[in-house]
């Protein structure tokens, strides 16, 4: 079944909910675009950062000789010249750490940046990066976590405790936990990897640094996710008073979490520009973009269930190991060690529940940035998901009927999970339910059935994954101290067009339409006729930026919150022109009307032009509002995800033969955008279960440096996608709208997973790691037959 | 060394280092700048350019010298007196683009493709931009996409004759 959501032009007062083509897309496709490398600036230089070829080595000597001798290179610089200016550190995102920018004393990983050379073109500069000559004296590196866990190698001699523990944070009732696992009929435990991977935007990092010594500003063009916390950072780190300041994010080729971080070729290229009083620019290549840039997921959980004889779970403990890397730069709010991670009760009634994370430095680059998924989530779907598979299987149930049976119940939202959260909404099993219908299920299984007589491998694997989205509430979350609320101002045009401007920045998730929809719909305006602006911190109100789907479920509220301010202002103005008592005045079908007498109303654009021709005698002239939206709650989108595979035991290949993924974002804006980001996520979700790794070798060598290796999947291999969805609105959120970009690839890996581990079951394999490439399961199936 | 092209119609020298890509050379010495850069490797098909009118070619994967005396057509050659070619359309129309990175690359592929096959089934579009990266779409909408301008490029059914 193919579904297909055609373009419709969206009605010029009723936007929401009509899948509109995008307002940006014109300049897309006539190349007309304006990413970072597009910018340049007069007397512009270049820089090339020096690599490490060792995970762990003291830098005994850099002489920079050769590389400044080539004619155009201006300078080079290294730790110790950051250090002279107070640089050679940087504080990471959640403040409990600090990376080097460039490497003093000793390198921690493969790639490190070790010099920054500027010259006067982007070759020259990679010339005379070779030419700096580094001595080092390799150290034994640590590659895994568990080895870093015994201390023999203290990897972080620069902080004061002499270990390579990060920190311990933990969740919920160890002691009850444990004594109802005890007590359980029936138990799984298994240890679920959710390998490294790394977002890979196909538009590289990038920074443009202009100091303008006759005004004292800092411009930074910049591939930013955040562009005001990136203002506030660079204050903070520099100490540069923050009205100096100025970042534009351009049109940005894809993020999906990678650009949220501070990286040393942003500082390397800002330092050089104050330094010189000339712009820098400095474009990531691909290598560095995957060697060094943050890295997603590498966490190690021990998944325990039990349940009795019947299915009813009983309790559910996860123990994780993380791999940070060398610093622990992940993104996570400040009080969130290990991001959302307590969303690992998923969509089920655990009546107790423990989760405890203890963090390791190892020889590994830094990050653990939310690759499109909000912190730390896309793992815990993972753990819970594979574990109910691994106890249906246990319990030689059905595994649909297994999570019918334990799902939160409609009537019991909101929800308080034993985690600790509030879940706003949902009916799991309405969703589940359609999905089963919508792919046949019955059929499916007595296909698989007859197969399995055959001896052929067919598998059939289901997600019903709840995302934790939204971040945050502002008594929760911040990022170094910064509250995660966001923002929206609306200038209402005396003709009656509009500019929204907002503390987000797209990615390519459409906010230049989205964003207008909201506020056409809230607002009786064409959408068509309000431009939305994001990503310039001279203009755009402070917000926290775009990752985590929290987008919508934040910015997306104060856009609605800040057009019914204006909708306040214009009821005023409206009873002024129609000689009504205010309260008499009220709007309806998009248009302010006297309460029973249709034929005297008015529209916006008539208001707007009043706003500023005939001001009502007590207000103010214009008509414009500021909101900054602080969510009283997360939201809680979730869907059920179903694959079907065919498993070749002879070449271990599979084949996706079919996958449905019914999403609940809530009420959906733009029908034709949210399936967009849902085939999107689900193609990352693909490439995360069969292809996507970063894989370091014992000796420390990332063996994943490029596209060659780091696979992506490519028209040929990506599977169809089959969607539909059904509709719970978040009670909290102004609009009831959810957050969906991220949901397709938090879900989709266990579906795709437990559907190759349901093909192989009659071999009895039960759990193999992502991704789950041809070997590994041709591995698996040989072993299974010749035991 | 001096070199001359044509590029979308427009006939430019330059001089070029032996080293310089054709990627670079359309990007910074014609300003050209719909023409991206998204990998080291020949990998990704973000640079995708027309040579000669009808050979999609990597042009990070050419020299700007090997293109003396050719033709190139980019992204920006596209449009032709005004108006979106059927390519930009069926993108627009089928929301084929997400970040809008891949695009260029991705369109150029496709008109290299329709020339050499105006009715590609499914399958042959998809091994046909086989070689082009996309991080957002999933492609299921790029293929629609092709599929709307291979339709909209069919020559007009002759009018039938009446019996």
């Amino acid at each position: 079944m193919s579904t297909t959501i055609e373009p419709t032009p969206a009605p010029k007062t009723h936007s929401m909910g009509h899948s509109m083509k995008r307002k940006e897309d014109p300049r897309f496709i006539r190349g007309h675009g304006r990413y970072l490398d597009d910018f340049t600036l007069p007397g512009m230089l270049w820089m090339s950062l020096v690599h490490s070829p060792y995970p762990h080595a003291k830098i005994v000597k850099i002489d920079k000789t050769a590389a400044l001798a080539v004619p155009g290179v201006v300078a080079v610089l290294t730790g110790e010249d950051l250090a002279a200016h107070n640089l050679a550190w940087i504080p990471t995102f959640h403040g409990y750490d600090k990376q080097m920018v460039l490497a003093v004393g000793k390198v921690l990983y493969q790639y490190q940046e070790v010099a920054g050379v500027i010259a006067s073109s982007r070759e020259i500069a990679q010339d005379a990066a070779e030419l700096v000559d580094v001595e080092y004296e390799p150290l034994d590196p640590v590659t895994n976590p568990y080895q870093s866990r015994d201390d023999k190698i203290i990897l972080r001699d620069d902080r004061e405790n002499k270990t390579n523990h990060i920190y311990h944070w933990e969740v919920g009732k160890r002691d009850e936990t444990d004594a109802a696992l005890a007590a359980s009929d029936v138990s799984i435990k298994e240890r679920i990897v959710f390998q490294r991977c790394h977002p890979a935007p196909l538009e590289p990092c990038g920074i443009l640094a202009d100091m303008n010594p006759a005004t004292g500003r800092l411009t930074l063009y910049l591939t930013s996710q955040a562009p005001h916390a990136h203002r506030t950072v660079v204050s903070l780190v520099t100490g540069i008073p923050e009205d100096k300041i100025h970042v534009i994010s351009p049109d940005l080729g894809g993020g999906f979490g990678n650009k949220v971080p501070v990286y040393p070729g942003y500082v390397v290229s800002a330092a050089a520009s104050v330094v010189l009083g000339v712009p820098v620019k400095w474009i990531e290549t691909r290598t560095e973009n995957l060697t060094t840039t943050g890295f997603a997921r590498d966490y190690h959980m021990d998944v325990e269930i039990g349940a009795s004889k019947d299915g009813t779970v009983t309790a559910l403990k996860v123990a994780t190991v993380a791999d940070h890397g060398a610093f622990d730069a992940a993104a996570d709010p400040t009080k969130y060690p290990a991001g959302l991670f307590g969303i690992v009760t998923g969509s089920y009634d655990f009546p107790t529940a423990f989760t405890e994370l203890d963090a390791y430095f190892t020889n590994k680059a830094p990050g653990g940035v939310a690759y499109r998924c909000s912190f730390r989530v896309t793992e815990a779907s993972f753990a819970i998901e594979r574990g109910m598979e691994l106890l249906a299987r246990k319990l030689n149930m059905d595994p649909s009927e297994l999570r019918l049976k334990n799902f939160v119940r409609k009537d019991q939202f909101p929800y308080p999970s034993p985690l600790g959260f509030v879940y706003d909404s949902g009916d799991y099993h309405m969703t589940l339910r359609k999905a089963l219908d919508m792919i046949g299920y019955e059929d499916l299984r007595k296909e698989q059935a007859e197969k399995r007589e055959r001896g052929e491998l067919m598998g059939i694997g289901i997600s019903t994954f709840t995302e934790a989205v939204g971040a945050g509430p502002s008594k929760h979350f911040d990022i170094m101290g910064i509250k995660m609320f966001d923002s929206a101002e609306i200038r209402v045009h005396p003709t009656g067009s509009a500019i929204l401007r907002a503390g987000t920045k797209s990615q390519g998730q459409g906010h230049e339409t989205t964003w207008a929809q909201i506020a056409a719909e809230e607002l009786g305006l064409d959408p068509q006729n309000i431009m939305v602006e994001e990503g310039d911190t001279d203009t755009a109100p402070y917000g926290l930026g775009t990752y985590a789907s929290r987008s919508t479920p934040v910015a997306g509220a104060a856009i609605a919150m800040a057009s019914r301010k204006i909708r306040e202002k214009a009821r005023k103005i409206a009873a002024h022109l129609l000689e009504a008592p205010i309260d008499d005045v009220e709007w309806t079908n998009y248009k302010f009307q006297v309460k029973g007498q249709p034929d005297h109303t008015l529209t916006m654009q008539e208001i707007a032009f009043a706003a500023y021709t005939n001001p009502a005698p007590d207000s103010e002239p214009g008509l414009e509002a500021t909101y900054y939206y602080d969510p009283p709650n997360l939201t809680f989108p979730y869907g059920a995800y179903i694959a079907v595979v065919d498993v070749d035991r002879e070449t271990g290949a599979v084949k996706v033969r079919r996958f449905l993924a019914i999403d609940d974002c809530g009420t959906v804006i733009n029908p034709m955008v949210v399936e967009g980001q849902i085939h999107g996520g689900l193609t990352e979700g693909f490439a995360i279960a069969f292809m996507q790794e970063i894989v370091y070798d014992e000796q420390g060598n990332n063996l994943n440096t490029n596209f060659t290796d780091y696979m992506v999947p490519t028209s040929l291999e990506t599977p169809h996608w089959e969607t539909s969805s059904t509709c719970t609105p978040s009670p909290h959120h102004p609009i009831g709208a959810k957050g969906v970009g991220e949901s397709p690839n938090v879900g989709s890996p266990a579906a795709f997973v437990n559907a190759v581990m349901d093909a192989l079951a009659p071999l009895g394999v039960t759990h193999i790691d992502m991704p789950l490439t041809r070997e590994k399961v041709w591995r698996a199936c040989r072993q299974a037959t010749t035991a | 060394m001096k070199i001359s092209m044509t590029v979308n119609g427009k006939r430019y020298e330059r001089d070029a280092e032996p080293r310089t890509l054709l990627a670079y050379f359309l990007r910074e010495a014609l300003g050209l700048t719909g023409t991206h850069v998204g990998c080291d490797t020949s990998s990704c098909g973000v640079c995708v350019v027309l040579l000669d009118g009808e050979k999609a070619v990597k042009s990070c994967t050419m020299l700007a010298v090997m293109a003396d005396g050719h033709e190139i057509t980019t992204i920006e050659g596209l449009v032709q007196g005004g108006v979106l070619h059927p390519l930009q359309q069926g993108f627009w129309d089928q929301h084929g683009l997400q970040c809008g990175y891949c695009t260029p690359g991705m369109m150029m592929t496709s008109v290299a493709l329709l020339k050499h096959n105006p009715n590609p089934s499914e399958a042959e579009i998809r091994e046909g931009l086989s070689g082009n990266l996309c991080r957002c779409t999933g492609y299921q909408n790029i293929v629609k996409a092709v599929q709307q301008a291979a339709g909209a490029m069919q020559p007009q059914p002759a009018e039938p004759v009446a019996s």
